[in-house]
C-alpha cells in the first residue's frame, strides 16, 4: 500500500506514538485488503465499549492509548454494559473497568452516543461518502439501506481510522465489490422479523464474499425486519453488505430446510424467565410496532427494551414510554442485549427474545439458553 | 512429510508452534475463551482445543468486530496462537488484531492445495519469506 509523505512520517512515529499505533493497523488491514491507498473517511463509530466484550486488556490498552490519543474525525460509539442513570446490581469491578472505558473514549473525543444505531441518531453524510464503521450490524446497515461506503470494520481498524481520519481503499469501498456476485434464493415465505434474522445468519454462514443479493424480493421490508437481517448476517459471516439485485450468478438456496437447521442451532430453551428486546437498540419505528401490539396488555414476564438514550427521550415525549413502563417493561439505555452483564446464567434459567444476533451471544457468550420467537408471538404467549 | 506453503506477510515475524487447523471461521468474541485460549463453540469443530501456543490455520474470522480486542486479550493474557495462517482470505478482525498483539499472520496463496496435515505437526511461520513450513512431529 502506498503511504504519502506525511502518512510515512506518522508510521514512523514522527506524530507521536498513538498515531504511529493507527498507522500500524492500517497497514496491516491495508495490506490484507490489497489496497493501493488509504482515502478520508467523514465518520468513524467505533465498538469495543462495553467492559463485558474487551475485558480488562481493552480497558487498560484504551487508557493508556487515550493518555495522547485525539480523534479528528466525529466519532460516535458503542453501547456500553449498564444504563448509567439506572441503578444496577453490578459488581464493583465491573462498574470500575466500565468506567475506565468511558473515560478513555471521553478523553480521546467521542460522541458519548452508546448506541449501535447511529445511523437512526445522527445525521447521514451524503451517498457514496466514506465512513468507518465497527459494530458489524452498523455496517451492514449503512452499506446496504443508506449508500454509506465502509468495510465490516474492527474495534481496532475504526479506532485507527478516529486518529487518522483516513481508513485503506478496498474491498467494500470499491463499487465493483459492492456490486453482489452471489445470492441467496428465499425459497420460503418470510414473514416476520425473525424470519428475516435468520435469513441473514445462515446466509453469513453460507458466503464468503463480502456483498450478497437477496433479489427484490426484500426490496420493501420495514425497518425491524431490515435491521434483524442486518445484525444477523453480520453476526454469522465476513458479509458487509446486502443488496436487493437480481443477479444470476451463483445461487445458494433458503429454504425450509435451512431455516429449520438454522433455528435449531439458536433455540435452546423452550421457554425462558426473561424477555429481551433491542440488539440492534429498538428504534422509533420498532417501539410504536411493540404500542401497537401492547395496547391493553401486561407482560407476564419481566422484559428488558434496550434502546438508545435519544430513541427514549423521544418516546417519553410522544407517550410511548409511559405505555410501555405501564405494561411493565424496563426501559435501559446506552445498553444492548447483546454480551450484556444483566443476563447473566446466574440470574436466568433462559432468555426470550426475536434478535437472532442476541440469541448467538447469550448462547455462546453469556452462556445463557435461548427461547427465540418473533415479537408477536412473544406478546401473544407472554402478556395477560 | 515435511513441506510448505506459500503465504504473502500481513504481520511480520517467525514462530513456530503445533499446528491447529480448521475450514470453519471462527468469531473471536463469541467462540474463544480469551483466558485460557480455549474454543468454547460447541458447534465449532476446534470446540475443547485450546489456540494458546498455536499456529492456527484457518479460512478467516466472522462476526464481531470486537474480535480484534479478544485477539489482543488473548495474547495479553499468554493464551494466543504463536502465529496464524489465513487460508481464504485476512479479514480486517484477524489483521488488525494480529497487528496490535504482534502476532505473525499470513495469507496463504490460493494457487496451492493444503495437504492433510497429519496431527501433531508443527508449524513454522517465517514472515521474511512469507512461508509455512510444516513438519509432522
Amino acid at each position: 500500500m502506498h503511504l504519502t509523505r506525511d502518512e510515512e512520517d506518522g508510521l514512523d512515529g514522527k506524530n507521536g506514538s498513538p498515531i504511529s499505533t493507527a498507522y500500524k493497523i492500517l497497514l496491516s488491514i491495508g495490506k490484507a485488503t490489497n489496497a493501493e491507498r488509504l482515502i478520508p473517511v467523514e465518520w468513524v463509530h467505533l465498538s469495543g465499549v462495553n467492559y463485558n466484550t474487551i475485558g480488562d486488556a481493552g480497558a487498560e490498552f484504551l487508557t493508556r492509548y487515550s493518555q495522547e490519543a485525539r480523534f479528528v474525525v466525529p466519532t460516535t460509539i458503542n453501547p456500553m454494559g449498564y444504563d448509567s442513570n439506572r441503578q444496577n446490581d453490578l459488581s464493583d469491578n465491573f462498574q470500575k473497568q466500565q468506567g475506565k472505558i468511558v473515560r478513555a473514549y471521553e478523553k480521546m473525543g467521542s460522541i458519548p452516543s452508546f448506541s449501535c444505531i447511529p445511523y437512526e441518531l445522527f445525521e447521514l453524510p451524503e451517498k457514496g461518502h466514506n465512513v468507518s464503521f465497527a459494530e458489524s450490524s452498523a455496517a451492514v446497515m449503512v452499506n446496504s439501506v443508506f449508500d454509506l461506503h465502509t468495510n465490516k470494520e474492527s474495534s481496532l481498524s475504526a479506532l485507527a481510522s478516529a486518529i487518522t481520519g483516513k481508513a485503506p481503499y478496498s474491498d467494500l469501498r470499491i463499487d465493483s465489490t459492492r456490486n453482489p456476485k452471489i445470492s441467496i434464493s428465499i425459497d420460503k415465505e418470510l414473514k416476520t422479523e425473525l424470519d428475516y434474522g435468520l435469513l441473514g445468519y445462515f446466509a453469513g454462514k453460507s458466503v464468503k464474499e463480502s456483498c450478497v443479493s437477496f433479489g427484490s424480493t426484500i426490496s420493501n421490508i420495514d425497518m425491524y425486519k431490515t435491521k434483524s437481517l442486518a445484525a444477523a448476517l453480520g453476526t454469522s459471516g465476513a458479509c458487509g453488505m446486502f443488496s436487493n439485485k437480481d443477479i444470476h450468478d451463483e445461487t445458494i438456496t433458503f429454504g425450509k430446510e435451512e431455516e429449520k437447521s438454522t433455528i435449531d442451532e439458536l433455540n435452546t430453551t423452550d421457554s425462558g424467565d426473561v424477555i429481551a428486546l433491542g440488539s440492534p437498540q429498538l428504534g422509533m419505528y420498532e417501539l410504536e410496532q411493540l404500542c401497537k401490539l401492547m395496547v391493553g396488555k401486561k407482560f407476564s414476564k419481566k422484559c428488558m427494551i434496550f434502546c438508545a438514550r435519544p430513541t427514549y427521550e423521544k418516546s417519553c415525549k410522544s407517550g410511548m414510554a409511559e405505555i410501555l413502563e405501564k405494561a411493565g417493561a424496563n426501559i435501559i439505555c446506552d445498553a444492548c442485549t447483546c454480551l450484556s452483564p444483566l443476563l447473566t446464567r446466574e440470574e436466568y434459567d433462559g432468555v426470550i427474545t426475536n434478535s437472532v444476533k442476541a440469541a448467538h451471544y447469550l448462547n455462546k457468550s453469556n452462556g445463557v439458553s435461548v427461547c427465540l420467537k418473533d415479537l408477536k408471538s412473544i406478546i401473544r404467549d407472554y402478556t395477560k | 512429510m515435511d513441506y510448505s506453503l506459500k503465504g504473502r506477510t500481513i504481520v511480520g515475524g517467525t514462530v513456530k508452534g503445533l499446528i491447529l487447523f480448521t475450514t470453519q471461521p471462527i468469531n473471536f468474541l463469541s467462540s474463544v475463551d480469551n483466558k485460557t485460549g480455549k474454543i468454547t463453540d460447541k458447534n465449532h469443530e476446534l470446540f475443547g482445543k485450546t489456540l494458546k501456543d498455536s499456529i492456527l490455520i484457518f479460512p478467516y474470522s466472522v462476526g464481531s468486530s470486537v474480535g480484534a480486542y479478544s485477539i489482543f486479550a488473548l495474547k495479553t493474557n499468554n493464551a494466543s496462537p504463536s502465529g496464524i495462517a489465513c487460508s481464504l482470505k485476512t479479514d480486517i478482525t484477524t489483521a488488525s488484531g494480529c497487528a496490535i498483539a504482534n502476532i505473525p499472520l499470513l495469507e496463504l496463496c490460493k494457487d496451492q492445495v493444503i495437504p492433510e496435515i497429519e496431527i501433531p505437526s508443527e508449524g513454522v511461520i517465517d514472515g521474511s519469506s512469507g512461508c509455512l513450513q510444516i513438519k509432522r512431529v
